[in-house]
């Protein structure tokens, strides 16, 4: 069976106006339908794919509330756009369900707008009758080390944005001069970022990489990545997916130790089906090392119960020349092992250290509840605590992992819940609220300037004719101001 | 960029044409069952070779969050659970498939992915049951810390 059949988009007709939402407006929701003025109103704070599947659901599940999705850039999409590989863009195809929910007549898109900075959080809470906070995880979590503020350190989210067009990772250049590249975490982020690294360059041509980072890697002289983690080889974060990719990269060879898989093959059989199978794809990569010290191709490998002590630096104290791990032992098993230092360390050289140890959500305003130990806002099941009509969705709600599957059901249950309190009354919508009637003008008159969905579509369609130019499906702006320009043209 | 709703209106009309030859080979199409969440059963015909993805998508079928990826084997959206005598009767499953799988909620031992499974004459009657969808599907096991596979 074809395992890579491209499935032609057919709109799903299904998505917005629903079985479901028929028969709610032909039995009692019918008392619901109202004039635009007088609608239950919702916005949504952040683009990204926690934002448009709870839109999604809300719109699905009621017949007549408006919805508002406020993002800080001018473009949508969020870590479909800004996070996901250039070497998957079949993920990204949950832009055209995404597409769908803002076109949708009960759907308006603002972009170009900062909710905390622009426009306050209590601000919207005056201007709908509900508010999900929708922002995801802006930074990367610190290692705290020294040596991490050295030249060749690099966090996974600056790396990632630098090869994925974010704005402000445009001038990171990042120095690919060095042969070894340390990426501390082992969960996807830093697997993509191992395959980009070591990916040849024909792979990364005709995708939507954006063209200065494409040129830099073409010039990289980065041969040897290694992952490292802090637990062992049955914790390992990432999924089988890309691991399997790594296994199947053309031009590269594993380099993982056959010493740090003693005794996991005497319990692959206890472990769930998933695991088992994570564990497995490891053990071949473990077989197909070859043996010697010799680089003779890109290679790859995990590293672990290892913890970053110090990066350390070269000679003359300007750069990065190695890192100084700590040995780890495991304490308990399974998901819930923990790493304990055993007081050993070991040098590995190295020119660059990437950390990819996690993404890390932000306070957006001192009116929303934030829990600084979890950094999330607490909740329960997407209601914000002891604040009525604040909801939550993604990463802000749960923390910063699984994979878009866990984002989309994790989105539906908060619009579930949104709707459930609007139907028992929780949620006071007897109110006529003005929505973005009222944001707006207050924005225009602090000087922000909105960009509307049909707005972006603009800078889409011309990201769409540069990318046609150079061969590849998209060629990204990476300013706000020529996004902006293009979006006001 | 066109308006997807109102390119679904142009590619309703573009299909007329084909209608004919659809009614003539309807006589050969094969009737599946859905049961969804909620315990809904969704009955409904698919011609041969069309994927059970494309059956939900072409038959409108109301199922939450079904092929976010649009059947690129690159989420587990479409994840639907079969009777052990169907589920042999399936075909073989690829390395890609499973990795894919092993990420769904409610794995079971007859679990696929409907977008790889295509309808033959053999599977007619056959019912698929949607796996229950949960308030946090997030991977007890495997602590994912991604969203970008």
């Amino acid at each position: 069976m074809n395992t890579s059949r491209v499935f032609a988009f057919k709109p799903m007709k299904s998505l917005l106006t629903t079985k479901c939402s028929r028969a709610a407006i032909t039995s009692g929701l019918r008392r619901l339908a109202c004039t635009p003025s007088s609608c239950p109103r919702v916005c949504i704070v952040g683009g990204g794919p926690a934002g448009f599947y709870t839109a999604q659901h809300i719109l699905k599940a009621h017949p007549a509330i408006q919805v508002d999705i406020y993002e800080r850039l001018p473009i949508p999409y969020g870590l479909v756009r800004f996070g996901v590989a250039p070497d998957h863009p079949e993920v990204k195809n949950v832009i055209n369900t995404f597409t769908q929910t803002a076109q949708h007549e009960r759907c308006s898109y603002h972009g170009n707008v900062s909710v905390g900075k622009d426009v306050s959080v209590e601000e919207l809470r005056q201007a709908y009758h509900a508010v999900v906070l929708s922002y995801g995880a802006e930074v990367n979590r610190t290692l705290g080390v020294p040596g991490e503020n050295l030249a060749g350190v690099y966090s996974a989210k600056d790396f990632v944005g630098w090869y994925n067009g974010v704005p402000c990772n445009k001038d990171l250049k990042p120095d690919l001069s060095g042969e070894t590249a340390v990426i501390l975490g082992q969960g996807n982020v830093a697997l993509d970022v191992a395959r980009i690294l070591l990916s040849p360059h024909d792979i990364l041509t005709n995708t939507d990489i954006t063209q200065p980072s494409l040129e830099a890697l073409a010039n990289s002289r980065v041969r040897r990545v290694l992952i490292v983690g802090r637990r062992g080889p049955l914790q390992v974060a990432c999924t089988i997916k890309e691991i399997r990719e790594m296994v199947n990269l053309t031009g590269t060879r594993p380099d993982m130790l056959s010493a740090d898989f003693k005794g996991i093959a005497e319990v692959l059989k206890d472990l769930p089906r998933p695991r088992k199978r994570l564990t497995e794809l490891m053990m071949k990569a473990v077989q197909a090392t070859p043996a010697g010290d010799g680089l003779t191709s890109r290679q790859w490998g995990f590293r672990f119960l290892r913890s970053p002590v110090e990066v350390l630096p070269s000679p003359d104290l300007t750069r990065t020349a190695g890192i100084r791990l700590g040995v780890n032992r495991l304490e308990g098993s399974g998901d819930g092992a923990r790493a304990v230092p055993t007081g050993e360390t070991e040098d590995i050289e190295c020119e660059m250290v990437i950390s990819s140890i996690g993404y890390q959500s932000l306070p957006i305003d001192p009116a929303v509840p934030f829990d600084p130990r979890k950094a999330i806002i607490p909740n329960a099941m997407g209601r914000v605590l002891q604040a009525t009509g604040l909801y939550c969705s993604g990463w802000i709600k749960r923390g910063p992992t699984g994979v878009i599957g866990t984002t989309m059901n994790d989105s539906f249950d908060t619009a579930r819940a949104l709707i459930q309190d609007i139907e028992t009354g929780v949620l006071d919508i007897s109110t006529v609220k003005p929505g973005s009637q009222t944001v707006t003008p207050l924005l225009q008159k602090r000087g922000v300037n909105p960009v509307s969905f049909s707005d972006w579509e603009k800078i889409d369609v011309e990201e769409m004719k540069r990318g046609t130019v150079v061969g590849k499906p998209r060629e990204k702006l990476l300013d706000v101001t020529e996004m902006l320009k293009t979006a006001h043209s | 960029m066109a308006t997807p709703r109102s390119a679904y209106v142009l590619q309703k009309v573009c299909t007329w044409p084909y209608c004919n030859a659809m009614t003539v080979r309807s006589e050969n199409k094969i009737t599946i069952n859905f049961i969804n969440r909620d315990g809904e059963k969704l009955t409904v015909k698919g011609s041969p070779g069309d994927s059970l993805l494309d059956v939900v998508i072409d038959q409108n079928l109301d199922i939450d969050g079904f092929g976010a990826c649009e059947g690129t084997l690159a989420c587990s959206t479409c994840h639907l659970i079969f009777d052990e005598d169907v589920y042999k009767q399936l075909g073989p499953v690829t390395d890609e498939e499973m990795d894919m799988l092993d990420l769904a909620y409610g794995l079971s031992d007859t679990s696929r992915l409907g977008c790889q499974i295509c309808l033959t004459k053999s599977l007619e009657g056959m019912t698929a049951r949607v796996p229950e969808g949960v308030s946090d599907m997030r991977q007890s096991d495997l602590g994912t810390t991604s969203s970008s596979s």
